[in-house]
């Protein structure tokens, strides 16, 4: 048992630091601090075309797709140098984190070829359509349907149906969807993992409007949307499972550098509380305290995650980690306006613009649900980790 | 950057819990009757033939040489066992407040009987009010006639009875200056009155002081400089503790899984209703966690220092609430048999509540944190 990163990982880090700092104090200062999910567009993307140009975007993938190969302390290592310079959030996330890893881990040759590179160079941008307005929680319960047909370039795959939640489908070049392949099949069977253009006549994408303000996310729907026959990722009836190991990557790695942003968010909450004298209040000291062991506690457990990895071993902490954070940042949402007071419940502009603790305390009602409600994480560590009886399905 | 259990120390981790496999509840009650409340014979083993005693201490002085990682998969163990022994109090307690304190001639000769199982240490830290350590220390140590004398009350001492010395917290001789004592449990004005205490497996009592003659040699280090070594053996200490209650959070979240599994009502296994996988849920949550704080924290004692005061508080803090909540809930998932005596649910319930107590409650090792941080009450931490 041993703390500490080794000199060569240190240097990773200083390279890191310093590209992240040279590019948020120079051509990009204008993003430093961003904390909206989808504001300002396409200085996004041209963020996320310096990443790639950099060899920054895709470090953990290996060269030929535009990577470093990088192990996973020096993924966490970036991470958290990412969050520590107040870089913007990733509007390529879906790519990089979701997309990308699971071409890299089920695709084939000519698919991480296609594929991978674009993301990689921040030259095409994913969305994520898995969601139904009846397949949420029970996503096994997807409707959306597609056909193999013959066209004139070769056969194709030919999609109808609907899609929900798709956040920033509005500006993607692809989606990674889930349907239904297999006439009259049900639940995980007869499910394939599709790669579909975004921008073709048979796909219509309408924004949502959140509780946020925002409308980072959309509904999306298929009217004979078409891909090449070859856009399916693993065999065709086999995206269960490869849908399966996507959502284990998006509690994966990518999870393990957010705690450098909820430190961010933490510390301006201990500022606004000595700004106004509620850090003398035992009340909201003992609050402040809980929310800084909670962070702590995720640091070590990201560490304790990564080093079973690299061991090979199958690690618990996986199965509790997405629930803990997610309830930690509810609460710390909730801390921040108690300390804010009547002032932090007054927007920053109109029509709807929030400052950084009042979106957290908005935007984490979200982090209890995406990616697996609480209620779900809590079924799968009783059944999965546990081994209790699984909960008894409907017909 | 291995922050994982080594092929060696899960070796340590898997021997001491096949030593302890026959340690059953039965023991444990055995334990609480016996004289002293602890479990001569296992005490006989580990500090004998076992060598735990001196598992942690340098080989200089007869110990192994290895570290608070391994001592503290010690205490994890025998936290899930819910062992009643002087153990922590000599070894994770009294010798590293030795360590930290004490001269060379003074560590040579303390720590070598207790590596050797030789000695228990039984340590007065805190006052009447119980309040923790070091603030809490109410001995004084004065000077009388030209020789150091102890006076006034220590209470909550763990261990106290057939113990062989005494390891006080005093405050002195000068005003504001605190010392560290080792004197014999038989030395002339010191008297002791045990207490039953709600944790039947820890016991307690409260030592009286009346001019007990202290040698010159008898205080660890230089009279009155004994302030930075009790924070450090203290840390240690709390360290050890959280270990031994994620211990017994793990232990508990494991017997309350068993049960829900082969308890049937309405015709299936409780364990199948949300209402009951939720809770364990929730349970699995906090021992997780509660993993990360006391391994890290037992990371930190043996390699980076100034994390130490921060990662004693955070362990103590979060392992003890998390044992807690977990034998909380185990008593609540085993329904009626889970508030009877015979049953093991309440031994564990009532130590979690009496470790969270021990050296400052969870709450104020929070408000420690809070000023580790660098926020005392009119300024933020540095963040």
């Amino acid at each position: 048992m041993k703390l500490g990163f080794t000199p060569a990982e240190e240097r990773f880090r200083d390279e890191a630091a310093s590209w992240l700092r040279g590019q948020l104090a120079g051509p990009f200062r204008d993003l430093r601090g961003e904390t909206s999910m989808s504001g300002r567009l396409e200085r996004r993307m041209q963020w996320e075309r310096a990443l790639g140009a950099a060899r920054f975007s895709c470090i953990g993938w290996p060269q030929e797709f535009g990577g470093r190969g990088a192990t996973l302390a020096e993924q966490v290592i970036f991470a958290e140098e990412y969050a520590r310079a107040g870089a913007p959030g990733r509007i390529g996330h879906m790519g990089v984190e979701l997309a990308g890893p699971t071409i890299l881990t089920f695709g084939t040759a000519a698919q991480k070829a296609r594929f991978l590179p674009p993301i990689a160079r921040g030259e095409e941008f994913w969305c994520q359509g898995y969601s139904e307005p009846n397949a949420g929680s029970d996503l096994a319960n997807v409707r959306t349907r597609a056909v193999l047909t013959d066209a004139p370039g070769g056969r194709e795959w030919v999609l109808n149906g609907q899609k929900i939640w798709t956040s920033l489908a509005q500006f993607a070049d692809w989606a990674f969807v889930v349907c239904r392949t297999e006439e009259g099949s049900q639940g995980h069977r007869g499910l394939s993992y599709l790669l579909v253009p975004m921008r073709q006549s048979g796909v219509t994408v309408r924004p949502i409007r959140q509780m946020t303000g925002e409308a980072e996310f959309n509904e999306t729907f298929f009217a004979d949307a078409r891909t090449a026959a070859d856009n399916v990722v693993g065999a065709a009836g086999d995206g269960w499972r490869i849908a399966m190991g996507t959502l284990a990557f998006e509690r994966g790695v990518s999870t393990l550098g957010q705690q450098m942003s909820f430190r961010n968010e933490l510390g301006a909450i201990m500022q606004a509380a000595r700004a106004n004298g509620l850090l003398a209040d035992p009340l909201i000291r003992q609050r402040l305290a809980h929310a800084h062991i909670g962070l702590k506690l995720m640091r070590y457990s990201a560490l304790r995650m990564l080093a079973s990895a690299e061991a090979g071993r199958l690690s618990n902490e996986a199965y509790t980690y997405k629930i803990f954070w997610a309830t930690w940042r509810k609460k710390l949402g909730e801390l921040a306006l108690d300390v804010l007071g009547p002032r932090g419940e007054i927007a920053s502009a109109p029509p709807y613009e929030w400052a950084l603790l009042p979106s957290v305390f908005l935007a984490s009602r979200a982090d209890t649900i995406y990616g697996g409600t609480n209620q779900i994480q809590r079924n799968i560590i009783a059944e999965r980790a546990l081994g209790l009886p699984r909960e008894p399905r409907g017909s | 950057m291995q922050f994982i259990h080594s092929e060696e120390q899960q070796l340590i981790r898997a021997t001491a819990r096949g030593f302890l496999a026959a340690y059953d509840p039965a023991r444990v009650r055995a334990a609480m009757r016996a004289p002293g409340g602890f479990d001569a014979d296992l005490w006989q083993q580990l500090s004998g033939e076992l060598g735990w005693c001196g598992l942690a201490v340098p080989e200089a002085y007869g110990g192994a040489g290895l570290g608070w990682v391994e001592l503290c998969l010690l205490q994890e163990e025998q936290g899930r066992r819910l062992v009643a022994s002087p153990f922590f109090g000599t070894v994770a307690l009294a010798a590293p407040l030795i360590q930290a304190a004490g001269t060379e001639a003074q560590r040579a000769g303390w720590l070598k009987r207790i590596a050797s199982g030789g000695v228990r240490i039984a340590c007065a830290l805190s006052g009447e009010q119980g309040h923790p350590p070091p603030q809490g220390a109410a001995v004084t140590l004065d000077t009388h006639t030209g020789r150091f004398v102890l006076n006034g009350v220590s209470d909550f001492v763990i261990h106290a009875e057939g113990a062989d010395a005494f390891l006080v917290l005093a405050r002195g001789p000068q005003a504001g200056a605190l010392s560290l004592v080792v004197l014999p449990a038989s030395t002339r004005g010191i008297t002791l009155e045990p207490h039953v205490m709600l944790d039947l497996t820890r016991p307690m009592a409260r030592l009286s002081f009346q001019d007990a003659p202290v040698a010159a040699e008898q205080v660890l280090g230089a009279p009155g400089a004994a302030a930075a070594a009790a924070e450090r053996g203290l840390n240690l200490a709390l360290i050890a503790l959280a270990a031994e209650a994620l211990g017994g959070a793990e232990r508990v979240l494991e017997m309350t899984t068993e049960y829900v599994k082969q308890r049937v009502q309405f015709g299936r296994p409780v364990g199948s209703f949300q209402a009951v996988k939720h809770r364990l849920a929730d349970m699995m949550v906090q021992v997780e966690a509660a993993k990360s704080a006391a391994w890290y924290a037992a990371c930190v004692a043996d390699e980076a220092s100034e994390e130490l005061a921060e990662a004693a508080a955070i362990a103590k803090s979060y392992c003890c609430d998390a044992f807690f909540d977990c034998a909380a809930n185990a008593i609540q998932l085993h329904g009626g048999i889970g508030f009877t005596w015979e049953h093991e649910a309440h031994l564990y319930f009532k130590r979690a509540r009496a470790s969270a107590t021990l050296l400052g409650s969870p709450a104020w090792q929070r408000e420690r944190l809070m000023r580790v941080l660098g926020a005392d009450a009119a300024a933020a931490p540095v963040y």
